[in-house]
Order: C-alpha cells, then structure tokens, then sequence
C-alpha cells in the first residue's frame, strides 16, 4: 500500500492538478496516469479492505480502513475520491439494499471493477435535503422512474470504471414535505443484465463539470436523470436515514482526507525548514560553516511545525481510537459492548470531520508559511495543499453543521448516554494518573481542560432547554474544545505508553505501574500489552521524541481551551444582536 | 518448475547509513530494513515462471531472525515457501561465505533454477551467483534480462551496447537477473495476507552441518580494513559566457560527453 502511494499515487498529484479532468460529450477522461493507478490500486485489492467477505471484502478492522484512507488522501486527495466514495455506498447497499440488490451489485463495487457515487445537492438544495425535487415513479416491475438534476456529484462520471452506481435521493409521488418524504434509489449508469454485465446505457448523463479551487483530478458533476431506472433502497420515505449511513462513514473518511493532508503538509514543510539556509539562530550562528543557518532553528518556525505535528499525531491517534470503537460496534459479541462502541462513534464522527478538517486545512496554510515565497509559487506543490485541502472542509456536510450535530443531536440523545462514552474513561485516566511522577504535570493541564469541557457542555444544556441559538452561537467554538480535550486525552495516553516504554529502556528513571492503561476499552476486550519489545537506540529516541511533543501540546495548544469557554460562556447575545441589515 | 530464489534483507536504500563503531558492519537497528530491491526483480521473474510453468517458488534468505520479514514481502509477491538461515555464528559471512551457506541448503533442496537480484544495495559485491556456481557446479548466467525455459533447458538474454547477446544452457542453473527484466508486481491485499499463512523453515548453523571454520567472520576470505564517506558532491558547472548560441551548445555537449552521460 505505502509503495502505491509513493511510486504511483503521489507522482500523479501535481500533474493531475496542472491538467484536471476533461468533459466530452458527457463522458469525463481523468488525468493522465489515473486508469492505471486505478487498475494497481483495484487488481491489489486495496478496495476490498474493510468490506464484508461475503461480498468479497477481506473483512480487515475498519480501523486498517482509517489508515489507509489517511495514506491515500495524503499521497492524492484527487485520487482517493474515486475509490474512497465507493466505499461508503458498499457500506449504505450493505445495510439497506434487498438481498437481490446486494447480490447484484456490491461484488463488483468492492473489487472496485463499478464505482460508487452519493447523489443528494440539487441547484436549489444543499445541507437542506429537505428541499429536493428529484422525483422517483413506479414503473412495472417494481423499478422507479428517476428524473431530475444533481450536482456536485463526487466521481459522478469518469473512465476508471466499466459502470458508475449513483445513490440517488428523490421523491416518490405523493411523498410528505421535508426530508421525511425522501427516498433512496440505486440508479446504475449502466443497466445490469441477467448475466451481470453491464448492458443497456441508463437514462443518467453528466451535462458539465465544475471548475474549481482544488482536487482538479477529482471529477465534480451535474448529473440529468431522465427517465432512469432506478432501484429502490430501503424503505420509502426513509432515504435520508439511508443515506446517513454512507454520510457517516464518509464523514469519518474526510477526517481522514484532513489528517492525511496535515501530514503530507508537514512532512514537506519539515524536509524544507532542515535545509533550507535563512537567516541566524537568536543565539549566535548553529552552523557557522555554513552561509545561514536552517530554518528550523527559529523558534517561530519551530512553533509552525510543533504546531503541526503534535496535531497530527494526535488525531492519528484519535482516529485509531475511533476505529477501533467502530470494529467494536460491529463484532463485538456482546451487544452492550457494541452499543458504548457505536455511541462513541456516534458522538465523535462530527468531531473527527471538523476538527481533522480545519487542521488540515491550518497545516497545509503553515506550511506554506514555512516556505515563505517559495511556498505561495507553484514550484514547490505546497500552494496544492491549501487549495485541496479547503474542500475537506464543506464536503459531507459543512463543518458548521458538524458543530450543530454535535451540540444539537449528540449532546442531548439518549439523556446524555453519549457524552458519557467520553466522559467517562477520561475522568477514570485523570483519577489513576494525578500523581504519576512523570506524568502528573500533563495530566493536571489535561484535567483543567477537561473541567472546562465539563462547564461548557453543562451551560450550553441548561441554556439550550431556553433558547437554542445559545446552542447554535457557539457550536464551533464547543466542538474545538471537546477535539481538544479529546486529542488531549489521546496526547496522555501516548505519552503514557511512552514513559513506560523509556523505563524498560533505562532510559528514564522509575518503575512501571502494573495493569496498564485500559481506558475508554470495555473490559471484556482490552487488549494486553504484547511482551515488552526490546527498546531499540532508534526507539528511546521516538519515544523521547513523544514526550517532548507531549508537553508541547498540554503547554502551547491545549490552553486554547480556555479562550474558548470563555467565548462559549458570553452565549449567543453577541452573536445575534447585529441587525441583518447591519452586516 | 522448481525456483529457489535468493534474497537479501538490506537497509532501506533511502536511510542515512552508518557502521557500528569499531566494526566495518553496518548498523542495522538504526534503519528500516527492506528487501533488496534487485531482488524484487528475481522474485518476479520466478513467480512469473511459475505462472507459466506451474511448479513452486521458494525463497532463500540468510540474515538475522528480521530477514524474515524480506521473506515474507517475497511471499506476498507470490512465492509459496521461505527458508531462512540465521544463526550468530553466520555474522560477519563474507560473499564466499555466505555462498558456502547458501549452497549447503540448496543441496538440500530439489531445484531446477536459482534466481538471484544483480546484487544487494548494501555491499555491492555481486559476487555471491558466482561463488555457487563454482560450489554448486552448476552453470551460471549474470545480468540476464530476459529469461525463458523450455524443458529441461534455458535461454536467457543480455543486453549490451551493441546488441543482445542471447544464451542457452542446461538446467539446474544459476541466473542473476539484471534490473529492469520486468515491473516487479505490488503485493496484492490477498498476497499479504496470504504470506502470513505460508511456510517458513528456520535453520541453524547446526541444522545444516556446515563447518564452522568456513562461515562467519572466520570463514571469510576478505577482511573491511577501511570505510570512508563518499565525498560530497562538487559543484555543479555554470555555463555562462559563450559567443555564439552554437557555442554555448557545444559546452554544454561537451561536458556531457566528458562526464559520460550521453
């Protein structure tokens, strides 16, 4: 996968970027090079990863999913939208389609051979799928009539793939108003046979695509849909619930896209702050032989890629944790374990688009920083990562509704049941861990953030029950506090596993406490520490290197939190006193 | 078709290098370790056979317990089974050591062909297909870069300057392939996971009976008396001050006829 990455998927990314995808007649040609990598990628399997083995997945945990969704977004975010997008509407088929439809498409779609689109924007209608015109009619047979125009459809058309299978939301006739009247339908562009070869060409064109700010190899289309076959998927009147399903795993996926994009970012701006000579250290020259010293002596430089890098390694790390509670909600075999796992899911999904997003986005601005004029020109193929890095941003869904589903939906379900997935294990970690010796000073900071989490989720609550703009104004500001608390409680947790790491090695003075951590893992599950590994030079220097980081975080980030509860504690009065007419 | 295909673990090409001190070995736990890249260029070829032919591939390392995992990166390009030596004693092999090593397994292994990378990116000696040829007494062919067996014989192909030079010759054999013989295949999701599942013997010095006198650092015939860091490089050449554009094209030709790069 990593060889992939670096010999095919990354060389193509400028180059798909200078060139862009073509639209001819309603057929789109990506980028150079793109069928062929598509063509490795697919033959190799990589599509298959995660998905069910009855469909010819490999069934690998979802959390190897996160990690190679991080690796092919960081090499070509254009790219990892044809089979990334896939993905999800295998998941959505998986669970809600008939098994007729199952058997009919999905094999296919997780080899990778059909690609997958989700169909939901319409000119008229964007986070509100309320507004939807597309309509669906019966036909004989039990097939659906699909006609009306999509757009921004992800992947929608493209010659990497010998059919396309849009998830359509439309109207059935007759439907209820509002987002309870929609329903999901498969509409293939290409009619599938008895044999299960693609054959007649579907009533569904693509009529243009969009020029854009970034991910140019990323085909961006208005789909016509005249009198298409369509599929029913689910029950009607209940698509957007379907639709959820591909909405939140792909929501998880454009975490991943932020992650993968904070990290190639960094990875650049470090190569280019270790050589490039600028400037002397503050402190008198650090290579005098040389005519200035590296960028990477300044300590505002320094700040940038700390910056940078102890986000990255904390949202890994979140990601994992995720993951991992995803794997659980699926296969756990005991169903109270499943639920803490899905809960906790549920609760971090919008945090892990949002925040993952906007540090993606922040990274790929610093590293452009870092690299001054060489970064705003387009030699050093920094400036790309700003520009595509920006989508991650809106895409399934904008991160300002990530904010409002967390403090609208996910706070108050189930009496605060989900909050307390979160709650919990990090008040258990806070406890066991106060007067750790060499952890004890991070674990204080961790704790007054995690109080301040504490105070905010309790005012927005109570204020809420009054007024729910007092919810709405500060939204953006909450989710960032709870992403940093968490990324926080991730930060300790490593921090942990590397002081133990360092005392087996000698190399930091102490013992290790027996049992280990294991919170946030049900008991049934936790997993016991492999044999201690013997810690190598190259290691104590990782793990040394993890603590130094640590502290950056707890000493240079994480106080962040206290800005913002005082901004989510001034309420929504500042927000909405300006007259419209004002602005 | 039986191939045995012999393998290298090596530091990563792209890693900063360095010795142990006091020894002319390298450090090899400083490093991410892979499988030598020429090498990658054999395990294809013989997989490849194998698609053709039928038959089995097997892949032969000597290395420490960790060259398990160059055997294992074989294997998901689709070999069926490892061996692996590895035993302290066997440190410090030289090539003709290590071909005394090598040689002793595949004695006891049925074969009709050994297939080995041009050389390893570590020491460069591309002297270890010789030595078995010699100690196994079979023919050797080198810097092949194209290969086909038919029956009980193969033909193998060699590119030069002037032309290809094309060979035949009885199998058992011995072939180094050169780089570039083929696109060496990524291991596939199913190829990973497979390999995990395969095979993989591992021997000891004892297990094999070979004369302690003759591998290791005692066994080997050439001793590192001196390492140096390769210069750095010079500064490249301006030109800047022709007469004429015919002039300053006839520099520019110059230095590359000079420097050999056309």
């Amino acid at each position: 996968m990593a060889r992939i990455c670096e010999d095919l998927l990354f060389p193509l990314n400028r180059p798909a970027d200078e060139e862009g995808c073509h639209w001819k007649g309603g057929a789109v040609a990506t980028p150079a090079g793109f069928t062929g990598a598509y063509a490795t990628f697919t033959e190799a399997g990589w599509t298959a990863l995660t998905a069910d083995p009855e469909f010819g997945g490999a069934g690998l945990p979802k959390l190897l999913g996160f990690a190679m969704e991080e690796m092919v977004s960081a090499a070509n975010l254009s790219f990892s939208t044809y089979p990334l997008l896939t993905a999800g509407a295998v998941n959505a088929l998986a669970r809600h389609g008939s098994p007729e439809l199952r058997a009919r498409f999905l094999p296919n779609m997780v080899q990778g051979v059909w690609s997958g689109t989700m169909c939901l924007t319409e000119p008229q209608c964007g986070t509100d799928l309320g507004l939807i015109t597309t309509r669906a009619a019966p036909r004989d047979g039990g097939s659906y009539r699909i006609d009306g125009t999509k757009i921004f459809v992800t992947s929608g058309e493209h010659d990497l793939t010998e059919n396309i299978i849009h998830l359509v939301l439309a109207r059935l006739p007759g439907a209820p108003t509002g987002t309870h009247g929609i329903s999901l339908f498969l509409v293939p562009k290409f009619l599938v046979g008895d044999e299960g070869a693609p054959a007649e060409r579907n009533g569904v064109v693509c009529s243009s695509i969009e020029k854009k700010m970034g991910i140019q190899g990323s085909s961006t289309c208005v789909l016509n849909f005249e009198g298409a076959v369509g599929y029913l998927v689910g029950e009607p009147n209940r698509g957007v619930r379907c639709m959820f399903t591909m909405m939140n795993d792909a929501r998880l996926g454009v975490g991943m896209q932020g992650l993968g994009l904070a990290q190639v970012a960094y990875h650049n701006a470090r190569e280019y702050a270790r050589i490039r000579l600028q400037g002397r250290a503050l402190r008198g020259p650090a290579f005098p032989e040389q005519p200035a010293d590296p960028l990477i002596v300044h300590p505002d430089v320094r700040r940038m890629l700390l910056r940078t890098k102890c986000m990255v390694e904390g949202m890994r790390a979140l990601a994992y944790w995720v993951g991992y509670h995803l794997d659980l909600s699926e296969h756990h075999p005991d169903p109270a374990a499943r639920q803490e796992g899905a809960d906790l899911v549920a609760l971090m999904t919008p945090i892990v688009k949002a925040f993952f997003t906007d540090q993606g986005f922040e990274a790929a601005n610093l590293c452009v920083q870092i690299h001054g004029g060489h970064g705003y020109i387009r030699e050093t193929g920094v400036e790309q990562y700003v520009r595509d890095s920006r989508i991650a941003q809106i895409w399934e869904g904008t991160n300002g509704v990530q904010a409002l589903d967390l403090v609208g939906r996910k706070l108050p379900m189930h009496n605060g049941r989900l909050l307390r997935r979160f709650f919990h294990p990090v008040a258990e970690f806070l406890d066991a861990h106060a007067d750790d010796p060499h952890l004890g000073e991070l674990v204080a900071l961790e704790a007054k953030a995690f109080g301040r989490l504490q105070q905010a989720t309790a005012t927005i609550a109570e204020r809420s029950l009054r007024d729910p703009e007092e919810a709405g104004a500060v939204a953006t500001d909450y989710l960032r506090l709870f992403a940093l608390t968490a990324v926080g409680f991730m930060w300790l947790r490593m921090a942990e596993k590397a002081r133990d790491r360092l005392v087996e090695a000698g190399a930091l003075p102490g013992k290790i406490r027996g049992g280990g951590s294991s919170a946030g893992v049900p008991a049934a599950t936790a997993i016991a520490d492999p044999a201690p590994a013997i810690v190598s030079e190259r290691n104590v220097a990782f793990y040394q290197a993890k603590l130094t980081t640590a502290r950056f975080f707890f000493t240079k980030v994480l106080p962040e939190t206290s800005g913002l509860l005082a901004t989510i504690m001034t309420g929504a009065a500042p927000v909405m006193a300006l007259d419209a007419a004002d602005f | 078709m039986q191939t045995v295909v012999l393998v290298k673990q090596v530091v990563d090409t792209e890693a900063e290098k360095r010795l142990l001190p006091g020894e002319w070995r390298l450090d090899r736990a400083s490093v991410e370790n892979i499988l030598n890249p020429y090498d990658e260029y054999a395990v294809e070829a013989a997989v490849q056979l194998k698609e053709e032919l039928g038959g089995e591939v097997t892949v032969l390392s000597m290395g420490p317990q960790e060259a398990e995992e160059a055997i294992r990166k074989a294997l998901a390009m689709g070999a069926d089974r490892g061996v692996l030596v590895s035993d302290p004693v066997l440190q410090g092999s030289d090539a003709l050591a290590t071909a005394r090593v090598l040689a002793q397994v595949l004695r006891g292994l049925g074969f009709d062909l050994v297939l080995c990378g041009s050389m390893s990116t570590d020491a460069q000696t591309g002297l270890v297909p010789a030595a078995l040829g010699e100690l196994l007494d079979l023919p050797v062919l080198g810097a092949v870069n194209r290969l086909e067996v038919h029956g009980g014989s193969l033909k193998a192909a060699r590119q030069t300057d002037e032309g290809a030079i094309v060979y035949e010759c009885p199998l058992p054999a011995v072939v180094a392939v050169a780089k570039g013989i083929n696109e060496p295949r990524y291991p596939s999701l199913r190829g990973i996971m497979g390999a995990k599942k395969k095979p993989l013997d591992t021997k000891t010095a004892a297990d094999l009976a070979l004369e302690l006198g003759a591998v290791g650092l005692g066994g080997a015939r050439t001793r590192v008396h001196a390492a140096t860091s390769v210069p750095p490089r010079a500064a490249g050449k301006t030109v800047t001050e022709y007469e004429s554009p015919q002039e300053g094209a006839r520099l520019l030709a110059d230095f590359l006829h000079e420097n050999k790069l056309v």
